[in-house]
């Protein structure tokens, strides 16, 4: 299946892209999945994704956690702490 | 309910005058406005950039703003917020809540900006004479907004 990706600040510029498609084997998936498949394919994608890093997610612009389900269409974007205000 | 995200500065009496719309009703009106400082975390600040996730950012604040509504006894609330380049001095936030009384308005406004500074998604790039960083977390904003978990009186 077919996730949008998107990444900002931080992460975007880790990331050296602020979006992809990414595709997925199987139906559903969550997001601590997803980000575990991302940082496999080692190089940007494990050191901006890595554990350790300050990373928020959110599905479809709700921020979500690491059990939150990821489907096939789903917009998923990675980036770090907000600093707005 | 109006959530704005913004290159433009704004006018602050020409937004609370256009948001009170001559209600009879409203009795109390509390406002915050964030601004640019000339330093951050000791090092001098020249200017800096505001990113956001457009989309997102609205749906995040009208959010917040329905959640305000829904545990005071408010009128309205107003949030403006900028994107892009700003200086020292510049505004970067308004919130505006208006209510019949002070009480629910103040901690409306404050719950407002509390729950932007932790899920609104913006991120702050400082220039500094060292280069450009991007603005870290707080943990005094992460605990300011913890606060209000806690079941508030109306």
């Amino acid at each position: 299946m077919s996730i949008r990706i998107l990444y900002f600040a931080r992460l975007r510029e880790d990331m050296g892209i602020a979006g992809e498609m990414f595709e997925l084997p199987g139906e559903t998936c969550n997001v601590n999945s997803l980000r575990a498949q991302l940082v496999a394919r080692g190089g940007a994608s494990a050191t901006a994704l890595g554990s350790g890093k300050a990373v928020r997610v959110s599905v479809n612009q709700d921020l979500a956690r690491d059990d939150t389900p990821v489907k096939a269409g789903d917009e998923v974007a990675f980036f770090p702490p907000v600093t707005g205000g | 309910m109006a959530v704005r995200v913004q290159q433009e500065d704004f006018d602050i009496g020409a937004e609370i005058a256009a948001f009170r719309r001559a209600d009879p009703g409203i009795g109390a009106i509390a406002s915050f406005i964030g601004l640019v400082r000339d330093v951050n975390d000791g090092q001098a600040v020249a200017g800096m950039t505001l990113e956001h996730y457009p989309g997102m950012t609205e749906k995040a604040l009208a959010g917040i703003v329905a959640e305000a509504k829904g545990r005071w006894d408010i009128v309205d609330a107003l949030v403006i917020h900028r994107v892009g380049e700003l200086k020292p001095l510049d505004q970067i936030v308004l919130v505006v809540v208006t209510g019949a009384h002070r009480g629910a308005a103040f901690a409306a406004c404050e719950f407002i900006m509390d729950y932007l500074k932790t899920q609104a998604p913006f991120w702050k790039k400082e220039q500094t004479a060292q280069g450009a960083r991007w603005v870290e977390a707080r943990a005094s904003d992460d605990q300011a907004a913890g606060r209000w978990s806690e079941p508030q009186a109306k």
